[in-house]
């Protein structure tokens, strides 16, 4: 963690609204470090052929933009008004009425006011006011309009990579506004003239390239795994190998690669292993994984729509050439807001694969027909239901656990019950956060839609601050240690939110849990969890 | 003192001077009795449709609800059926609770950091009551006026009125029933809610600070059609027999100008005629757009039936073809199953 971040307390001390002394348009933007996220690698923009690569610097004043980019972004903007819905009515309908202003964890965390999602969108608002409003072309700024001026743009840069797309704030809004759909063109435009942050370019380059965000090629991605499968038989005495981009396998399986790479998304990922080789064993599970299309993620989707697409083709791409019949989904938020709300549209029809069965349970995903595809979460809770996996719970009498409902299962999909029933059934130490802060009204891990990297700590910690506040009342009132979530990112960010507010709570994926209370045909007395820690009783062994 | 509401307020003081001297002093009865009015309504009515048309014609490329509940997914487990519908009956139901009785709005809370390191949120329902309160008493008082343009009145409206004037201020009744039936309750809670909606722009510093001079011109301009009406109704008599024929005039496109309205009458119809001018040329077209709008009046059902984008356009993509071309030697090498054994 960065050496200068200030202390939790000064934090929290700061996280009060602060009102500057002048109004939002003649308020000008500072672009603070540890607030912003460094700018995109030239060779990324370039490798997936977007605009205007080069290299630049947010804190400099020339941002090296093509000379006529005003003309670019009211082209942008227009091409947009007339292609999407959503935009033209949340320009259009906003009201003021400030329901959605204390709802942003990225307000509640710094008390900029830009960070209300109001103002965020105001932003944009005031342009499109300008630009092609009568209202706004007559009494500009009384009616709330003002001209793109390169301050204004470097706002829009500032706090449309200060948004996570949580869109916790369109939960409280009377017209259903949402400010992830905002920030997402809000960042398509700032994208036309080649103004991304490294941390989503780069992945989208590798993503493009190798299959995945993090540039593992096929060979190495097959090691990582490989590595698992010895840690695995080390704790369990069973070799759970798997199989990769096996044609005519009966089902894929795509996961964020951050499973596959960094603590501890690695024990989720063991976990997905552990439970394809006991469905394998027990029941001739076919399941095969793909090199090709390694990434469950999708970076693309905070660049723009059509990067969304592209990068999101691998999956179906995959799935017709392996000639499986359907998909299963691992663990991860905004993957899931893209293949619930997004896949099939883009890159559908889907009917080279069968509507999903579980060719265990026999059960019909009909909320997952037409997509094919359906989330490990769904897939394993069915299997529970149906008494088909063998558990032990107490393997996780060490954990005292909660659950954070990562944005997008919450606010794009509503899958909230089944990671629940699943962990209340591997744990048998479960307690809520409460209620404001859970299900729909859940808070964002504060890093999520590519904002994730380690030089915008203090973004981070503050934008976490809400849900980390909720995570020390259960551990003061429950003992809560361990929070489990069903999100890649939140896997690789939760971590350091928790060790900068509540340093006693680990972090695991609800696929952990499964693996450490299932009980595989053959296993060994097993003395540790996949973390190599005692399990509960075996302490002094 | 905070330029936006100043210049909002200054602006619907201007337009009532215009309204008492364009009558009072040069005699333009015909201009703001008739001219504008039929101008106004044409603009609203031209206005609305042009933008609510625009807005339904534009495509809706993805399906995007926002989810606020359950899904539907296995069968044993209990769907939020209208915070996260999968049917069109579902989205119907969550439309009604949104547009009749604002829902989102009732979810409402605020935050508090406690001691300076806990936050909690605590129960906030002020703004949905007094917006729920303006809007329905707008409504009634809106469907009330219809009495002036109907003959013989509706029964329904009649009935309304008699809903609405139910409630009535007994100990006021020796000053203000002057040959009136009680006090309508519907113009009290529309002037209350609507100082309420000021008020809270001007003193929540938040509120105030994203606030625009065009979110109080609508709130003065409605205070002043309320005030003006309230006026008119209890306090300067109007000829309201008058008045009767003078918008019956209008309803039936043989307008006249009648004798012995007050200027006050004048003042109220310039008020709403801007209002109405306004309207589609600002946020008010929420009425309109809270009808449209993507996250609500949708289906979360785009995994069991494919929404179809209709500027679905192809995009360069990167074949597996290309990427095993790039990586065979180390696939093979890694034991990888590969398509072609060599470039």
């Amino acid at each position: 963690m960065a050496d200068d971040l200030a202390k939790p307390e000064e934090l929290l001390e700061n996280s009060g609204y602060k009102r500057p002394a002048t109004g939002w348009m003649d308020t000008p933007i500072d672009i603070r470090p540890g607030m912003y996220c460094y700018a995109s690698n030239p060779k990324s923009v370039e490798y997936v052929g977007l605009p205007n690569p080069r290299q630049w610097n947010p804190l400099e004043d020339d941002w090296k933009l093509p000379e006529n980019w005003q003309e670019i972004v009211h082209k942008g903007i227009k091409e947009r008004l007339e292609k999407f819905r959503s935009f033209k009515i949340f320009m259009d309908v906003c009201v003021r009425c400030g329901a959605c202003a204390d709802k942003c964890h990225f307000f509640i965390g710094t008390g900029d006011p830009k960070n209300m999602p109001v103002l965020r969108a105001e932003l944009l608002r005031s342009v499109y006011r300008n630009d092609f409003t009568t209202a706004g072309k007559i009494f500009k700024s009384l009616a709330g309009a003002r001209p793109l001026t390169l301050d204004v743009l470097k706002e829009w840069w500032y706090y449309f990579f200060q948004c996570t797309e949580c869109r916790r704030c369109s939960v409280f809004c009377p017209y259903g506004i949402d400010t992830a759909e905002i920030t997402i063109i809000g960042r398509e435009l700032l994208n036309l003239l080649g103004l991304n942050i490294d941390w989503i370019a780069t992945p989208v380059a590798n993503c493009y390239r190798t299959g995945n965000h993090l540039g593992i090629q096929p060979h190495a991605f097959k090691d990582m795994l490989e590595f698992f499968v010895e840690d695995i038989e080390d704790i369990t005495g069973i070799n759970v190998e798997p199989s990769y981009n096996k044609k005519g396998a009966d089902i894929l399986f795509i996961t964020p690669s951050g499973d596959v790479f960094a603590d501890p998304g690695t024990y989720t990922c063991m976990g997905y292993m552990i439970l394809f080789k006991y469905l394998k064993d027990k029941y001739g599970f076919d399941i095969t994984w793909s090199t090709y299309a390694s990434e469950g993620g999708n970076f693309g989707f905070f660049t723009s729509h059509e990067t969304m697409k592209r990068l999101n083709s691998k999956m179906y791409a995959e799935a017709k050439r392996l000639g499986v019949k359907w998909i299963l989904g691992g663990e991860c938020g905004h993957m899931w807001r893209v293949i619930n709300q997004y896949m099939e549209t883009m890159n559908g029809p889907a009917d080279f694969l069968e509507e999903p069965v579980s060719p265990i349970t026999g059960t019909k995903f009909e909320n997952a027909k037409s997509t094919k595809m359906v989330h490990i979460a769904e897939f394993v809770a069915d299997l529970i239901k149906h008494d088909k996996l063998e558990l032990d719970p107490s393997r996780n009498d060490n954990q005292i656990v909660t659950f954070h409902d990562s944005c997008n299962p919450a606010r794009g999909m509503g899958m909230l019950e089944e990671p629940r029933y699943v962990i209340k059934n591997v744990c048998n130490n479960f307690y809520e956060m409460p209620a404001n802060t859970i299900r729909e009204n859940t808070f964002c891990c504060g890093s999520g839609a590519g904002l994730n990297a380690g030089e915008n700590m203090e973004l981070r910690m503050c934008g976490g601050m809400p849900r980390a506040n909720a995570v020390k009342y259960v551990h003061e009132k429950h003992g809560v240690n361990m929070l489990a979530c069903v999100c890649a990112i939140d896997r690789a960010v939760f971590p350091a939110l928790m060790e900068y507010w509540v340093p006693e709570v680990d972090v695991t994926g609800m696929s952990e849990l499964v693996a450490n209370a299932l009980i595989m045909p053959g296993e060994k007395d097993r003395d540790t969890d996949l973390r190599g820690e005692p399990l509960p009783g075996k302490e002094d062994e | 003192m905070n330029k936006n509401y100043m210049f909002s307020l200054i602006a619907v003081i201007v337009l009532f001077l215009i309204a008492y001297f364009g009558v009072e002093t040069a005699g333009l009865h015909v201009l703001f009795g008739i001219v504008i009015p039929y101008l106004a309504a044409l603009i609203f009515i031209v206005g609305f449709v042009y933008r609510v048309r625009d807005w339904a014609y534009s495509p809706v490329p993805f399906r995007i609800p926002s989810t606020c509940g359950q899904q539907a997914s296995l069968p044993w487990i209990r769907q939020a059926t209208y915070d996260n519908p999968s049917s069109n009956g579902g989205v119907i139901v969550r439309m009604i609770l949104e547009v009749l009785f604002f829902r989102s709005l009732f979810r409402n809370m605020r935050f508090e950091l406690k001691g300076g390191k806990k936050l909690s949120y605590i129960w906030e329902k002020w703004l949905w009551l007094f917006a729920l309160a303006f809007h329905w008493a707008f409504l009634v008082v809106v469907i009330r006026h219809l009495r002036f343009f109907a003959e013989p009145v509706p029964f329904w409206v009649q009935f309304l009125e008699y809903l609405d004037g139910f409630v009535r201020v007994e100990f006021l009744s020796d000053v203000l029933q002057v040959g009136l039936p009680g006090v309508f309750m519907s113009g009290l809670v529309l002037l209350v809610a609507v100082i309420f909606l000021f008020l809270r722009r001007v003193f929540i510093s938040q509120v105030n600070y994203i606030s625009l001079a065009s979110d109080y011109f609508p709130l003065f301009l409605i205070m002043g059609i309320a005030i003006s009406g309230i006026l008119m109704r209890y306090f300067i008599k109007v000829d309201i027999v008058g008045v009767k024929e003078f918008t019956m005039g209008l309803a039936t496109f043989s307008p006249s100008i009648p004798e012995g309205v007050g200027v006050i009458f004048y003042v109220h119809l310039l008020f709403v005629s801007v209002l109405l001018v306004y309207f589609p040329f600002s946020k008010l077209m929420h009425l309109g757009g809270v009808f449209l709008s993507p996250t609500r009046n949708l289906a979360n059902n785009s995994r069991a039936k494919r929404h179809i984008n209709p500027w679905n356009y192809p995009v360069h993509v990167h074949t597996y073809e290309e990427y095993e071309d790039e990586f065979r030697e180390k696939m093979i090498e890694a034991g990888l199953p590969v398509e072609k054994e060599s470039n």
